[in-house]
């Protein structure tokens, strides 16, 4: 599973459970700064419930490593959603499940194919919350993602730089969540007072693609 | 924050292992965390599951039972339960008949539903769902995730329940659990917050001297703070809330419904002082309940539901009922 991977072709099924591993480290980690911004706006779970999903979804893959990146997602995304609940289980399932089934069968894709499937997520993520942009959710950190991988890429970046360049977007767009007011969701509930805090899902969404560029980085 | 528990992480099934031991005559799935009727599925009878986050006992699982719902699944604390659960309580509770899915109006509780209904379906189980949607204090329903499901629940679950066990078809049941929906409004209050055992603390800071008016059940802050006030003023409050928005005209159900932490000495105090004000707007009362019904863990304050009756659902309502949490007629 150490083989160099091919620059041009750099995410394959080893590539995404190293993102994996990552990604669960570090909802291990910040768990509780999640769970803290989910108190004043939320219920007070998003971290413990990120936590347990990812680190099921480690042990899910470890178990039967799947071969392809779609693969990799699909079951993630599959075990999300039957360990996770709340809102974010249906929603991060989807978003990775989608992906996954997106890049169907092939082996090893370019960061370009990755963008495609994460796109096709994103709008199934939509298409089940029903949430638009200034919403004060996920997709206020994802979707400024998806635009600044596909402007990096375009503009000749490699995958790590690309990568990068969406994970400073998605953290970007997870503070700009800070003064919108909430109209999905339990924050909504809150009307103006959800207006000065963090969204929690935007933060968490922001870590994944996070995970993405450190995955890309030490490939590099 | 002193909670009786023995690790944060282990309170649900915890629970669940204590449930199972006062309750024999339930299935409790402590793994998989679904609540069964023993001998369910009964040949010919519509299967009625609901479900939720923990923290609200005796909801859901404790309505498991002759009469109300033939399964519950209970979630993480304040977080939904998923899909597998439903799906498994789904193909338990079906004879054939069709199942009935209760679900409460919360954005994590209805995806989670969604996908049950349609991964029970793709199993050959009849599945129809009604929300529960009946929180007046959700005004602007446009831009928020709509109104919230908290004590009509209640009232659906016992009258479609008994509609069940009369052997009412499906599509009859559901359209009795609409109709007790549709007629039924809630409005709380919380005196503190509420401390989930994952944070160890109270979710929001409501300081000594204030209310939080229109709160929700999961330790969510209502829309209003104002100072303290005595039972009668918040029974004004909250009966002018669900009285504007339903206009009853005719008798109605009344749950005066404790959060978990007001004792039932000021409940039935507050009940008195909730019956003056229908009484002012001459609004006939039916039936009612007083107790912790629909909870928020440790949140002291209180939630009225009235739910508009006709001789029907009033019949419905009066049929016997055996459930660990309700009980009458049997």
């Amino acid at each position: 599973m150490n083989a160099t991977p091919d620059p041009e072709a750099p995410v394959d099924a080893a590539f995404l459970r190293r993102w994996l591993d990552t990604a669960a480290s570090v909802m291990e980690r910040e768990a509780s700064r999640l769970t803290e911004l989910d108190s004043p706006i939320g219920d007070a779970d998003h971290g413990t419930n990120m936590r347990r999903g990812f680190l099921a979804a480690r042990t899910a893959v470890e178990q039967e490593p799947p071969q392809t990146p779609g693969g990799v997602l699909v079951l993630v995304g599959r075990t999300l959603i039957s360990t996770v609940g709340g809102a974010s289980g249906p929603l991060y399932g989807t978003l990775l499940r989608r992906a996954g089934k997106d890049l169907g069968e092939e082996q090893a894709v370019p960061a370009a194919r990755l963008r495609d499937g994460l796109r096709a997520g994103v709008d199934g993520v939509a298409a089940l919350g029903g949430a638009v942009p200034g919403d004060k959710t996920m997709l206020d950190a994802l979707l400024p993602a998806l635009d600044a991988l596909t402007g990096a890429l375009d503009a000749g970046g490699g995958a790590a730089d690309a990568l990068a360049a969406a994970a400073a977007a998605a953290d970007e767009g997870a503070k700009a969540t800070i003064p919108l007011r909430a109209r999905k969701g339990r924050a909504s509930y809150l009307g103006e007072r959800s207006i000065g805090h963090q969204d929690p899902g935007a933060t968490s969404s922001a870590l994944l693609i996070a995970a993405l560029a450190d995955t890309a980085r030490e490939d590099g | 924050m002193k909670m009786l528990i023995n690790v944060a992480e282990n309170v649900v099934a915890d629970a669940l292992r204590g449930f199972a031991a006062a309750h024999p005559e339930l299935t409790v799935d402590i793994e998989r965390r679904v609540i069964v009727r023993r001998g369910a599925p009964y040949e010919g009878k519509v299967g009625l599951v609901s479900g939720g986050g923990s923290g609200h006992e005796p909801l859901h699982g404790g309505f498991v039972g002759k009469g109300m719902l033939d399964a519950a699944c209970p979630g993480e604390v304040f977080t939904s339960p998923v899909p597998d659960q439903m799906v498994r309580a789904a193909a338990a509770v079906d004879s054939g008949a069709g199942v009935l899915f209760i679900v409460k109006n919360y954005t994590g509780d209805v995806l989670n539903f969604q996908m049950a209904a349609e991964l029970a379906e793709d199993e050959g189980v009849q599945v129809v769902s009604v929300l529960v949607d009946d929180d007046v204090a959700v005004t602007d329903s446009l831009y928020t995730a709509g109104r919230r499901g908290t004590g009509a629940t209640l009232f659906v679950e016992k009258i479609a329940g008994a509609a069940a066990e009369e052997g009412a078809p499906l599509d009859r049941v559901a359209a009795l659990a609409r109709q007790v929906n549709s007629a039924s409004r809630s409005f709380g209050v919380a005196l503190s917050a509420c401390s989930t055992p994952a944070k160890g603390g109270p979710t929001f800071d409501l300081p000594d001297g204030e209310l939080e008016l229109g709160v929700g059940i999961h330790g969510e802050p209502g829309r209003e703070r104002r100072a303290m006030m005595t039972s009668g003023e918040i029974a004004d409050v909250t009966v002018e809330a669900v009285v504007s928005d339903l206009n009853p005209d005719g008798p109605v159900l009344v749950l005066v419904n404790g959060m978990g932490a007001t004792p039932l000495l000021e409940l039935y105090g507050f009940n008195a002082e909730v019956q003056r004000a229908l009484a002012e707007r001459r609004i006939p009362v039916a039936r009612t309940l007083v107790g912790n019904y629909v909870t928020s863990l440790d949140m002291a304050g209180a939630s009225v539901t009235i739910c508009q009756v006709d001789e029907e659902l009033l019949r419905l309502w009066d049929a016997p009922v055996s459930t660990p949490g309700l009980r009458w007629g049997c």
